[in-house]
């Protein structure tokens, strides 16, 4: 698991062997730092030297990838590195209470290394364990349902320096929490099935059956596949270019954690699916792009790919047919939400920045190197296989006219079941909060922080994409919440997560949350609910992707939504500054040694 | 000037961390100084004698960031009884040579200027309590009180300041076209 | 084979390919921009260039036109958000203009003029930056870098060499150097660079030729960008 040791090979030899191990191909940037990090806990500079050595390639894209992705490090880190889930679920049920009682008894300050640099401890986005928080990452695996107890615990083995191997494995323990299942968590389906379906046609045909189910992406724009796939299909191919399938698994919107238990419980019928996939579009090569955070999936899936080959289900000519060929290789990220846009995703999987392509052209003509491309979600790879089985007319007669077949719901917040709950397309918000065991709910967050905010009086509306589309994330939130505080967090989140590339969410993400934190410090006025409204219509407008256009659904939506929460913050007549006047004097007091009168700002300003 | 107005308008004026460039620009206006004075009357300002703001102040102009204690003291003041505040100058509009100092902590900026820059080694930092404590951070005028016209320049020409506001005693949106807009 | 679309009323006729841009600045009319530079390939970074076709924002350097397309571009609407943008380039970094050696030739200023942005409202970050005055030819100030990537595209596609690169995440990007040190005097940059020419603004600068042309003569007093908008730098 962790080594924690460069011993005996040295930076440089744990660079070459990496370097190695990813065919000196600089396309793999972001696994080779990934693996050296591994092993060498941060990235010396020594270790980029090596790898410019090694590539060739300009230092500048080794350090602009290095410093894009929240989990490489350029400075040390400690041995231990501890990132705090910090998704609105995980503050609803105490996580800073518990980052603040890790730090105090590890002497470290969050976001800082301890002095004698074993262990540092910060915040990170959700990691994906919603249904079982508060969470957190050490090393990049995952410890899920932190107690105090259980604090205290790797606060002893931290202090012991015991290695992260000898952990109790009950904290690495990820349940699938699967609550309702329908066709896909209930398939029955064995490894081959459905390849065999899907071999039983012509690759023509297969991609008529997926149009004729109707299925549309599950990863949030609901793009039609089988149009999607036609495109890549018909995609010429220059010299040397090949058709490359993508499967989605960023799965990092805040709220969202069903990928992960389709990769950890159903990984054959992903991976049959994007096989199918490939068969139906003439692909040869495929990736599966995971979140950094679900590192402890990376090796079982592996194993996976492994068997799967030697069962002749994928590589060389698959169930026997020569020139059935079809490969896939796991590239992890390395915490970047923006990674999850598909075009981000291309460039992180070509060694890059996660930067958002300009488009057109599209990824379906110009994709992972310029080669025609799709990119899907785990889950809509998983509905091809089921597709490829029982038949489009089959699928498309489940759920809704515009929503064939199922989706799967991540619910968790406040209610008595959280985890997985699979559903036909149609299902009511109200249905769902009666089955996951909501009471007193105030409002539902579907698909995110870049989803919708649902209020009570809109509880019978319907998932689908008639109605409310959705990714998959079901945020439940009773009436003792704080909807502002709701929206505030999320705001951190994109301001966290924006990738930088265009100016209006760059800038506009950090001047929005500036403005949440001086309302909750109580220093709103009007001026500033003028501003942040100016913002959001901004940000909506101007921006480059997806992630600057949806920063602002959450202000908007509980503006419109939950005002008294707005307007109880924005009680001031006058504008005030955004800092504290008194502490501003505070150094210059230090300094001086002054105490006086004059040394503070005592009233304030027409406030009576 | 389009609309004559009956009564004037009382204007009053202040500098804060500013180098008094604005206030000698705003007398460039040279001899249409006359003709403003017949539409404005000047309350407090360091042009005039009088000491507070009237509360029933028109317009209020500021030149200079804001520093210190008593920068926030006298912007504070003004903002209250002035009906319209308008930012002056590169310094209050964006904070300007004053914000260098925003690049180092202050106990830095302190020791350097009274400890261990030179001339002045061995100099204790004054603990005056006539003396206003400095700000952590220096700050633009709009980002302490709300600011309604800013007229940009460093300092802005006489002709900008003159068409800025006889377009705002005029009643119309104040304009500064090509040549006049000049944030240097 | 030429179409047209229309642009604010006027119609504007462009060759299949073309960016709206491109036909835009052929037919003589001015949408602002930043990090758009004719010669280099479009980055659709700053914003600047944002139009409404047919009801939708879009940047207009790298939308292909299309015929028939409904484009506005000088509406209030539109120079407001333009306004913004500008603003927030304003309060990321450390502008100030009065000390600035490209002040009245850069194009950062030159555009909020056209724009006639003079409201502040967003509080400055006053973010702490670096100077890297190492290179004997050119210095470096970050402090007003607005992350253009054109100096980055114009070392790699032009001159060959890389000397530039982006680096961090969202607000924390910065432009590195590509060098060990991370000093410009460790790399190959030559002051007859194309990337010595390309910076819409005052971050990579010439050694002693500061405050030559005296004000009143230099580009943008004497002509608005609107009626200059790619003057190469060296004549700015
Ligand atoms: C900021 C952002 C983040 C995204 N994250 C994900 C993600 O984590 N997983 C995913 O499948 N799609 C994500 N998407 C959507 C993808 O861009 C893309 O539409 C999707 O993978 C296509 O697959 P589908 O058609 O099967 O839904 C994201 C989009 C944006 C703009
Ligand atoms: S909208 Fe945000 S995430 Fe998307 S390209 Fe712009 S800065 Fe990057
Ligand atoms: S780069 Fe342009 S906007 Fe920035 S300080 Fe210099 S002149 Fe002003
Ligand atoms: S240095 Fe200049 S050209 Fe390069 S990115 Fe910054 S602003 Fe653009
Ligand atoms: S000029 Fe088009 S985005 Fe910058």
């Amino acid at each position: 698991m962790n080594t924690n040791s460069i011993q005996p090979e040295g930076i440089t030899g744990v660079v070459d062997r990496v370097v190695a191990r990813w065919r000196h191909d600089p396309t793999c940037m972001v696994q080779i730092l990934r693996e050296v990090q591994e092993t060498c806990d941060w990235l010396p500079p020594e270790a980029i030297d090596r790898t410019q050595e090694l590539l060739g390639v300009p230092r500048t894209s080794i350090e602009g990838v290095a410093h894009f992705y929240s989990f490489f490090y350029t400075q040390p880190r400690g041995l231990y590195r501890i990132l705090v889930s910090d998704n609105i679920t995980d503050r609803m049920l105490g996580n800073m209470a518990l980052l603040d009682r890790l730090c105090q008894s590890l002497w470290v300050e969050p976001g800082k290394v301890s002095e004698d640099g074993l262990v540092s401890v910060d915040t990170t986005s959700d990691t994906g364990m919603g249904d079982q928080g508060p969470a957190l990452l050490v090393n990049n695996y995952a410890v899920t349902r932190l107690s105090e107890a259980r604090v205290d615990e790797i606060v002893d083995l931290v202090r012991g320096k015991v290695p992260l191997a000898q952990w109790p494995a009950d904290y690495f323990k990820v349940e699938d929490n699967v609550r309702r299942a329908d066709i896909m968590l209930g398939h029955a389906l064995k490894p081959g099935d459905a390849l065999r379906a899907a071999w039983g046609r012509a690759p023509a045909a297969m991609l008529e059956e997926i149009k004729r189910s109707n299925l549309r992406g599950r990863g949030g724009a609901g793009f039609t596949t089988g149009l999607k796939w036609e495109a890549c299909r018909n995609a010429p191919l220059k010299a040397g270019q090949q058709r490359i399938v993508v499967c989605n698994a960023d799965e990092g919107e805040p709220g969202t954690f069903k990928d992960r238990v389709l990769l950890a419980s159903h990984a054959d019928l992903v991976f049959e699916g994007m096989t199918v996939a490939a068969y139906a579009v003439g692909a040869t090569r495929g990736f599966l792009y995971l979140r950094g955070e679900y590192r402890h999936l990376l090796d079982s899936l592996n194993g996976v790919l492994e068997r799967r080959r030697q069962e002749g289900l994928l590589g060389k000519g698959i169930l026997g047919v020569p020139g059935a060929d079809f490969d896939i290789e796991i590239h992890l990220g390395a915490g970047a939400y923006i990674c999850g846009e598909e075009s981000a995703l291309i460039e992180s999987l070509e060694g890059k920045r996660g930067t958002p392509r300009n488009r057109p052209p599209f990824p379906v003509t110009n994709g992972y190197q310029d080669q025609p491309t799709i990119v899907n979600n785990v889950e809509t790879f998983a509905a091809a296989a089921l597709i490829a089985v029982h038949g489009g007319d089959w699928y498309a007669s489940i759920g809704t006219k515009q929503s064939a077949g199922t989706k799967i719901l991540s619910v968790s917040g406040d209610c008595e079941r959280p985890g997985l709950y699979e559903y036909p397309f149609g299902v009511t918000v109200r249905q769902v909060l009666e089955d996951c065991g909501a009471r007193d709910t105030q409002a539902v967050q579907v698909s995110g922080p870049s989803g919708v905010c649902v209020g009570a009086g809109e509880f019978d509306r319907r998932i689908g994409f008639e109605d409310i589309p959705t990714a998959g994330a079901f945020m439940v939130f009773d009436q003792s919440r704080d909807m502002f505080e709701v929206a505030r967090n999320f705001v951190h989140f994109f301001q966290h997560e924006s990738c930088g590339f265009c100016t209006p969410c760059r800038v506009g993400t950090s001047l929005l949350k500036n403005m949440m934190d001086k309302l909750h410090k109580g220093l709103g006025s009007r001026f500033d609910f003028a501003e942040i409204e100016q913002l959001n219509q901004l940000l909506k407008a101007t921006s480059h992707c997806g992630l600057g256009h949806t920063a602002c659904n959450p202000v908007l939506d509980t503006v419109a939504k939950f005002r008294p929460a707005y307007d109880q913050r924005l009680r001031r007549q006058d504008f005030m500054p955004a800092f504290d006047l008194d502490m501003a004097l505070a150094e210059a007091r230090q300094m001086t040694g002054r105490q006086d009168s004059g040394a503070h700002f005592k009233t304030e300003f027409g406030e009576g | 000037m389009d609309t004559p107005v009956k009564k004037k308008l009382k204007v009053a004026t202040a500098s804060l961390a500013g180098c008094f460039g604005c206030h000698t620009s705003f007398l460039d206006i040279d001899e249409r100084l006359l003709t403003l004075l017949e539409y404005i009357e000047f309350d407090r300002s360091p042009l005039t004698d009088i000491k507070e703001v009237s509360p029933d102040c028109d317009i209020g102009i500021i030149e200079g960031g804001v520093c210190n204690a008593e920068n926030v003291h006298v912007l504070r003041e003004y903002r209250k009884n002035c009906k319209v505040l308008i930012a002056i100058g590169a310094c209050a509009y964006n904070g300007n040579i004053p914000v260098y100092r925003n690049q180092f902590p202050l106990p830095v900026v302190l020791e350097e200027v009274y400890h261990t820059g030179p001339g002045l080694a061995n100099g204790l930092i004054p603990n005056d309590p006539e003396l206003p404590l400095p700000l952590n951070k220096v700050h633009p005028i709009h980002e302490v009180v709300k600011v309604d016209y800013t007229i940009p320049g460093c300092p802005p020409s006489g002709d900008a300041i003159w068409k800025f506001l006889t377009d705002l005693l005029a009643g119309r949106e104040p304009e500064l076209g090509h040549g006049l807009l000049r944030y240097d | 084979m030429s179409d047209t679309f229309t642009l604010d009323g006027k119609t504007i006729s462009f060759t299949e390919g073309q960016t709206i841009m491109q036909a835009a600045t052929d037919a003589g009319v001015y949408i602002p921009h930043l990090c758009y530079l004719p010669e280099l390939k479009p980055h659709g970074s700053c914003k600047l260039c944002t139009v409404k076709i047919n009801g939708r924002e879009t940047s207009s350097c790298t939308m292909r036109a299309a015929a028939g397309m409904v484009v506005e571009s000088d509406t209030e609407e539109i120079n407001s958000q333009r306004r913004a943008l500008i603003h927030m380039l304003f309060v990321e970094g450390n502008h100030l203009c009065p000390t600035c050696e490209v002040s009245g030739n850069c194009k950062l200023q030159a555009t909020a003029y056209h724009l006639g942005f003079m409201s502040p409202q967003f509080d400055h970050f006053f973010p702490i930056r670096r100077v890297d005055a190492s290179h004997p030819d050119i210095w470096l100030d970050f402090n007003r870098c607005i992350l253009c990537s054109l100096c980055v595209q114009a070392s790699r596609d032009v001159d060959g060499k890389n000397v530039f690169g982006l680096s961090g995440r969202g607000i924390k990007s910065r432009l590195i150097v590509n060098s060990k040190s991370g000093k410009l005097a460790d790399t190959d940059m030559a002051v007859t660079d194309k990337a010595a020419q390309v910076c819409p603004v005052g971050v990579i600068l010439k050694k002693r030729t500061a405050f030559k042309t005296p004000i009143g003569e230099r580009t943008y007093d004497k002509k608005p960008i609107s009626e200059v908008p790619d003057t190469p730098a060296k004549e700015r």
